[in-house]
């Protein structure tokens, strides 16, 4: 156990292969090993995606090579529509579920919360491996569902009952839903478990110094994640359970009277579909900002770090991350537009929406003006962080756009939706994580990754991201509706063809490029030179730690903080930054020491 | 769950004798009271990470409760007629939350015999508990009302299948806290004054006296 674990440490016994890389309870290895399984499922992920963009750029065309290799989904190379559909609602679920929230919360966050507050470790380390080791059965489940009769499921990430709740209502409505919804409520206890070690981590175990007002944005942003996750997810679970039930019980929360499947009348009556669709988006809004809440944080940053200069507005950005958590509770309903919902409704829903732009944009403009004037790095971790920006201003104003009910109406389920999505929420938080990558990659195993290749790869995926996700609203406007497996057969989508031929092209270089990112990846860590302790020359305390760190991160002393995170180019200084845990200088009358305190510095 | 929650202060308590880590206490613990602010982070920290546990199984009930509230409303709601069963299921949860009490005052005396018997009388009346729960769905499925008969019955089958789960992660914490108090306590206070022991209990104490207020909540809205 963690007890015995420590005491071996502590001795000096090296811990035997299995404690140390496989159930390890050390939130390195937890956070390492979550990356690395998010970046697994992130290619099946995208694989899938290609599928799609196979599926609609040429609909119908025979594909033998593909034949051979999928002979269930692709017979004779043609593919059917129910593995199109799972396609669709299994890019959803691995990206979103399996990739991201995984990815930036189990993956950064565990990797960075003790590192950057100065702790040993997490609060519960064996929790942590516990939640960690919920997430690889949840995959074997979910992939799974592949193979069994009738397929994945197929009814969309979002599940809407009836399709989900009625095993005969679509080949993926077998045992591939039922599949779904184990795999998810497994990989949400997981969610759970890390929120709970999150928050209590951050609020108990900071070093000596770190007050609230002096962390890192990064650490922000995984705590209000957290918070959001703990509140949001169980309501899903919850969900989750009554489907289930609905599925195998026979009970009827959400399946209504008088249904028929197959001319067959079904035995469930007086269920409410709908209820389902607000118990989701009470989650489902949420988890967007569990998968853009983390980025903000980071890329607040690496953006600071990379213009050397103190982030502007430190408390706005903490009052901004806070609003946005506490708003996105109060917007679920405009998912719901056009469910019949009264306009007075859609109203106060279109309200609460648009009123999240306002601490957003505080969010942009205080990125921008840290940016202002400065004398930027470059480096790939900063061109992403960049990118980020860009994609989150790009997809933030066409969020303006569906807020609004009569407008939505006309949009709701087409291809501009698609892509409000993937620029504001998938691609920005890919960004972020790119960045993310490119910059701890040295302290997560201590050698660099080629900013050259970095480079290439940035370039190629911050033009296949537009070049990509831009002509659907387009396509959207045109009324290309989502999830659509054969878009020739509708006389008003015809004209749209060689667009998507375009929009496949660009997707299939999109997919192509992140292999530079894997190579990349995996070359450095073998071959990458030597990483320093700080290569970038930052003020937080993970680069006081040697690069990477030990086991439980500090030698004999923990760090003490003596301020904030953001002290670069301090004036009449020789460096251009003071580390967080750099003993007090001597006081020159204009020292900024302090600043963004709040005067909470004790 | 909760257990393996308390699981952690094992692991806390190694971190404390691997030269601690730096922890905020709260204002004001700062001295006089005999120990340190290394010492006074485990067990406070794993109170912490319980309240924010107890937070998301409140989510989960409200979660419930909303469906609960929306699904009555439909003209198809019946109630079915719930077995008395219930009454007495509910006594002896109320009773094992005063049990549980008792043991934690004979710990707070260094009774730990008194200590190990309160824990074991509150395990067994929440086993009991359990085993109530199990007789009521048995009686109500001797009187045809089964989980898909009607919204009602699948409510109640519902809420009772998950806070029954609850239950038994409750009933792990037990014994844990059994097989902490069995073995010779570690000299020392950990937590404002309070020893191990009283730490542990405490800890178990706030979640099981959560999941008996939980059940008088569910059996309220079921009866209601």
């Amino acid at each position: 156990m963690a007890h015995v674990a420590h005491a071996e440490a502590q001795a000096g016994h090296e811990l035997s292969f299995w404690r140390k890389y496989i159930f390890s309870q050390d939130h390195k290895v937890i956070g390492i090993q979550y990356a690395l399984t998010s970046m697994f499922m992130a290619v099946l992920g995208g694989l899938l995606a290609m599928f799609i963009r196979l599926q609609l750029g040429w609909p119908g065309q025979s594909w033998p090579l593909l034949g051979r290799l999928f002979p269930s989904g692709m017979p004779d190379g043609q593919m059917n529509q129910a593995f199109y559909l799972a396609s669709v609602t299994m890019h959803g679920t691995i990206m979103i579920f399996f990739v991201l929230t995984t990815l930036l919360t189990g993956g950064f966050g565990n990797f960075l919360i003790p590192l950057m507050i100065g702790a040993r470790d997490m609060a519960f380390p064996f929790l942590n491996m516990l939640s960690y080791w919920l997430y690889p059965p949840a995959i074997i489940i979910l992939l799974a569902s592949f193979f069994v009769s009738g397929g994945a499921a197929g009814g969309g990430w979002t599940a809407y009952p009836p399709l989900s709740a009625l095993p005969g209502a679509a080949p993926g409505s077998g045992l591939g839903q039922t599949l779904w919804l184990i795999s998810l409520a497994l990989l949400i206890l997981a969610f759970l478990f890390g929120s709970l070690n999150y928050i209590t981590t951050i609020l108990q175990l900071r070093a000596r110094g770190l007050s609230m007002m002096r962390l890192p944005l990064t650490i922000w942003g995984l705590f209000v994640t957290a918070i959001l996750s703990l509140l949001a997810f169980p309501v899903l679970l919850a969900a989750a359970i009554m489907l289930l039930f609905d599925r195998i019980g026979g009970t009827s929360f959400f399946v209504p009277a008088g249904l028929l499947i197959g001319s067959v009348p079904v035995d469930h009556r007086g269920g409410n579909p709908l209820l389902w669709q607000h118990l989701f988006w009470f989650l489902g809004h949420p988890e967007v900002y569990v998968l853009i809440l983390p980025p903000m944080g980071m890329i607040s940053d690496i953006l600071a770090n990379n213009a050397r200069k103190p982030i502007f507005g430190y408390r706005f950005m903490v009052g901004s991350i806070v609003a946005i958590a506490f708003l996105s509770f109060l917007v679920w309903g405009h998912h719901m537009y056009t469910s019949g919902m009264a306009p007075v409704l859609g109203t106060a829903f279109m309200t609460t929406t648009l009123v999240i732009a306002v601490p957003s944009a505080i969010k942009t403009f205080n990125w921008l003006a840290t940016l202002w004037r400065a004398k930027i790095r470059f480096t790939s971790a900063m061109l992403f962080a960049l990118g980020f920006l860009s994609l989150f201003v790009t997809g933030g104003l066409t969020g303006i756009v569906l807020a609004q009910p009569p407008v939505d109406i006309y949009f709701q389920d087409t291809f501009f939706v698609v892509a409000h999505f993937h620029f504001v929420m998938a691609s920005a938080a890919i960004f972020a994580s790119f960045a993310g990558t490119y910059y701890w990659f040295p302290k997560m195993f201590g050698r660099m990754m080629n900013e050259r290749l970095g480079k290439w790869h940035f370039w190629l995926t911050f033009v296949g991201i537009y070049a990509t996700f831009f002509p659907m609203h387009y396509a959207g406007f045109m009324g290309m509706m989502r999830r659509i497996y054969s878009p020739q057969i509708y006389a008003h989508l015809q004209g749209l063809q060689p667009l998507n031929v375009f929009v496949s092209i660009a997707a299939f270089v999109l997919f192509a490029a992140q292999f530079i990112f894997l190579y990349n990846f995996f070359r450095s860590l073998f071959r990458g030179p030597q990483a320093e302790r700080n290569p970038w020359r930052a003020t937080t305390l993970e680069w006081e730690a040697p690069s990477p760190p030990p086991h439980l991160n500090w030698g004999e002393t923990l760090p003490t903080v003596q301020r904030w995170a953001y002290d670069y180019s301090p004036p009449d200084m020789a460096e251009d930054f003071q580390p967080q845990a750099a003993p007090a200088a001597v006081p020159t009358g204009r020292s900024r020491e302090g600043r963004g305190d709040g005067g909470h510095a004790r | 769950m909760a257990q393996r929650v308390l699981e952690q202060m094992k692991s806390l308590e190694a971190t404390r004798t691997a030269g601690g880590n730096g922890p905020r206490a709260p204002a004001g613990n700062g001295g006089g009271s005999g120990w340190s602010r290394e010492e006074a982070a485990p067990a406070a920290t794993v109170r912490v990470g319980l309240w924010f546990l107890l937070t998301a199984v409140t989510m989960l009930f409200i979660a419930f409760t909303v469906a609960y509230a929306a699904r009555r409303t439909a003209p198809d709601w019946a109630p079915i007629a719930l077995p008395p069963i219930l009454w007495v299921n509910t006594g002896l949860l109320g009773a094992s939350s005063a049990t549980l009490e008792w043991a934690r005052r004979r710990g707070r005396r260094g009774d730990a015999a008194g200590v190990r018997g309160g824990l074991t009388v509150t395990t067994l009346f929440g086993a009991a508990f359990l085993v109530g729960q199990i007789a009521a769905w048995r009686e109500l499925a001797a009187a045809g009302v089964f989980m898909a008969t009607s919204p009602h019955s699948a409510f109640f089958h519902l809420l009772t299948a998950v806070h029954g789960l609850h239950l038994l992660g409750g009933l792990g914490a037990l014994g844990y806290a059994l097989r902490r108090t069995a073995a010779p306590a570690p000299a020392g206070p950990v937590l404002g004054g309070e020893d191990l022991t009283s730490a542990v209990l405490g800890s178990v104490a706030i979640y099981w006296h959560f999941l008996t207020v939980l059940w008088l909540y569910v059996f309220f809205i079921i009866w209601s």
